[in-house]
């Protein structure tokens, strides 16, 4: 148990190495110099030496791949070179509208999808398993940026029970602010319930023709005791496999659905770095990201060993 | 069969089950009459595709829905409260109060018929919890003493174990002990042997034998494999094609098989097996297969039969009383005398 944990945190390092190694030559594979782009049209090419002096622009690749590296070793991720601090402290400020907002959407695409998914499963090929697979599809296929400025059409200008955008003052409560991510969470919980919705059918069919289903049936159990106990503990691995996969993705950030509500999350943040040239808050807001993705998926490996005994850790 | 007469527990009558399939329907069991009694094991023999096992989940309710279904018959059961009910006319809502309490099954395959994410002390006392209403400290005790009934060694402790930590006997044991925990009244037994190694079906065997004889219920004993049924059984009925085609006391079908299916099939017994010239012992095997539920009228077995006439093949033969519990549907039974 304790040499398996210690693999997979190896396998864990070894894989942040890699990321944060990529994410550094990527970023300078695109074109564009941040000092330049800094300064604007007016600035010398003096003042440009200067800057990228200031912030080792001006050194060999390696050796900025070098310095940075050992920065990053000791947990600090540079300066912003626009926003005038520390990497960190500019993703922490924009940290809390991004977790939250994947933590509700999370939860209620989750909400939708494995109900929908053992309904459809259960009544196979009826008419309730032709409403979810068509709901399914028409989930998946609606852009989040078409469903989310609908929403704000109808809950927040016909209605006016939303704010259109923002979160809020910084300053308000948090339920204050948490009450701006209701429609946006709304949104990106519809359009991901489709997955988890087909993942939970598909593996609701496998285990619902088991052998072991039909020794429940035979001990007189009630149905609803073996689609929910029998059926549904059997049939989790591949559903929290997909709902941790896209708890991961939209920890990330959902650029689309923060831009169309407004939201200063972390999606924004390295959309606006990535087109000021800004590398290390792009640097750092993905090796964050990375490491976040990196701990779910370590997490799922855990909860994996909760749900079934047959996976050794 | 010596001595007074025992109950019935189940006494099934004119069964026809009947499947809506992509290709019409189809009826896999025609006109089954079976009869079951207390503390006697009766034994349903045949080839894979006779009918035997969708026989047996007929009786339990279990057929597949909503594709199959009871189409004619009656399946008359004798509980333990002595009153007598026909499951075929029960609702699906209704006979869950019999599946595990009264009538228990075992099935075939011991590595997949438990659930592998819970313990096994897990899955008996979840069964006794719903039955006989004991608290779950009660029903964890007698999911204890069950394994041990079963002669799991360390039962307390294994009670905790999941199934996959379990080798084939040992789950079909606790398969037994699942069965056995709420006392039924009927066991049925589909092929729980076939799937175990021949010393683990010798001790698996003596083991339902002896649990039958202790609690005195029923068993119906489905099984491909006569030399099991040598070894268990007290009656014995042969279907073929899914239809009964003789139904006699062990040790006459042994002696006296009256339809050439029995004779055939005894005579695929390894012990029959004749000497070859060459010293080698030959196994001897039905030649065809067993006819498609789509076939043409007269004997299902004719075309396979090495008695057959012209007769046989122009109507279907009836079953007959050829001697004291001995019916035999072979039109030609004489002549296998």
């Amino acid at each position: 148990m304790l040499t398996t944990l210690a693999r997979k945190l190896g396998g864990m390092i070894t894989v942040m190495f890699l990321v944060a190694t990529m994410v550094f030559f990527l970023t300078r594979l695109a074109p564009g110099d941040p000092a330049a782009l800094m300064l604007g049209d007016q600035a010398t090419q003096a003042d440009i030496e200067q800057l990228r002096k200031t912030y080792g622009l001006d050194q060999p690749l390696l050796v900025q791949y070098g310095l940075w590296l050992k920065e990053v070793i000791a947990g600090n991720l540079g300066q912003s070179i626009f926003l005038q601090r520390p990497v960190l402290t500019a993703i922490g400020e924009r940290a809390e509208p991004t977790f939250f907002l994947a933590l509700f959407s999370i939860l209620i695409a989750s909400l939708i999808g494995i109900p929908a998914g053992i309904i459809s499963a259960v009544w196979r090929g009826g008419r309730s398993d032709q409403a979810v697979s068509a709901g399914a599809m028409l989930a998946a296929s609606i852009p989040s940026f078409w469903l989310g400025l609908l929403f704000i059409q109808f809950f927040s200008v016909t209605l006016g029970w939303f704010p259109v955008a923002g979160y809020g003052d910084p300053g308000a409560p948090l339920a204050q602010r948490l009450y701006h991510l209701i429609l946006p969470a709304t949104v990106l919980g519809i359009v991901n319930s489709a997955l988890i919705t087909r993942f939970t059918r598909a593996s609701m069919l496998d285990v619902l023709s088991e052998d072991f289903v039909r020794t429940a049936r035979a001990k007189g159990l009630s149905e609803s005791r073996i689609v929910l106990r029998h059926a549904l503990g059997n049939a989790l691995v591949p559903i929290i496999t997909v709902v941790g996969l896209t708890a991961a993705l939209l920890v990330g950030g959902a650029i689309i659905t923060e831009t169309v509500f407004g939201l200063p999350g972390i999606g924004n943040l390295v959309v606006s770095a990535v087109l000021r040239r800004d590398y290390p808050v792009i640097q750092g807001a993905l090796i964050v990201i990375a490491g976040i993705y990196v701990m779910i998926n370590f997490a799922i490996d855990v909860i994996y060993t909760l749900v079934d005994p047959r996976v050794k850790t | 069969m010596s001595g007074i007469h025992p109950a019935h527990v189940l006494a099934i009558r004119g069964l026809d089950v009947r499947f809506r399939t992509e290709a019409g329907e189809v009826t896999p069991v025609r006109g089954v009459d079976l009869d079951v009694f207390a503390g006697r094991v009766t034994a349903l023999v045949g080839e894979s595709g006779s009918g035997k096992s969708v026989t047996s989940l007929a009786v339990i309710g279990l057929l597949p829905r909503p594709s199959g279904g009871v189409a004619a018959g009656s399946v008359a059961y004798t509980g333990k409260s002595g009153v007598t009910v026909d499951l075929a006319r029960t609702p699906a809502s209704a006979m869950r109060a019999y599946r595990g309490s009264e009538i228990a099954m075992i099935f075939q395959e011991p590595m997949t018929s438990l659930n592998p994410v819970l313990s096994v002390g897990e899955q008996i006392a979840e069964q006794v919890r719903l039955h006989m209403r004991l608290d779950a400290a009660a029903a964890w005790r007698r999911a204890e003493d069950m394994l041990g009934l079963v002669e799991i060694p360390d039962a307390r402790r294994r009670a905790h174990d999941y199934p996959h930590q379990m080798s084939g006997g040992m789950r079909q044991r606790v398969m037994i002990a699942l069965a056995m925990s709420c006392n039924p009244r009927l066991l049925i037994a589909d092929e729980p042997t076939t799937a175990l190694d021949v010393t683990i079906q010798a001790q698996i065997l003596a083991l339902i034998d002896q649990l039958r004889k202790t609690h005195g219920m029923g068993v119906l004993f489905i099984t491909h494999n006569l030399g099991v049924v040598a070894e268990v059984a007290d009656t014995v009925s042969v279907m073929y094609a899914g239809e009964m085609v003789e139904r006699t006391d062990v040790r006459t079908l042994f002696r006296a098989p009256r339809h050439p299916y029995s004779q055939a099939l005894i005579d695929c017994l390894p012990a029959r097996a004749a000497r070859a010239a060459d010293g080698r012992r030959l196994i001897r095997a039905i030649p065809g297969s067993v006819a498609t539920a789509f076939a043409a009228p007269g004997c299902r077995f004719a075309p396979r039969c090495a008695f057959r006439d012209d007769a046989c093949e122009a109507a279907l033969p009836d079953l007959r009383e050829i001697g004291e519990g001995h019916v035999s549907r072979c039109r030609r039974w004489e002549a296998l005398a």
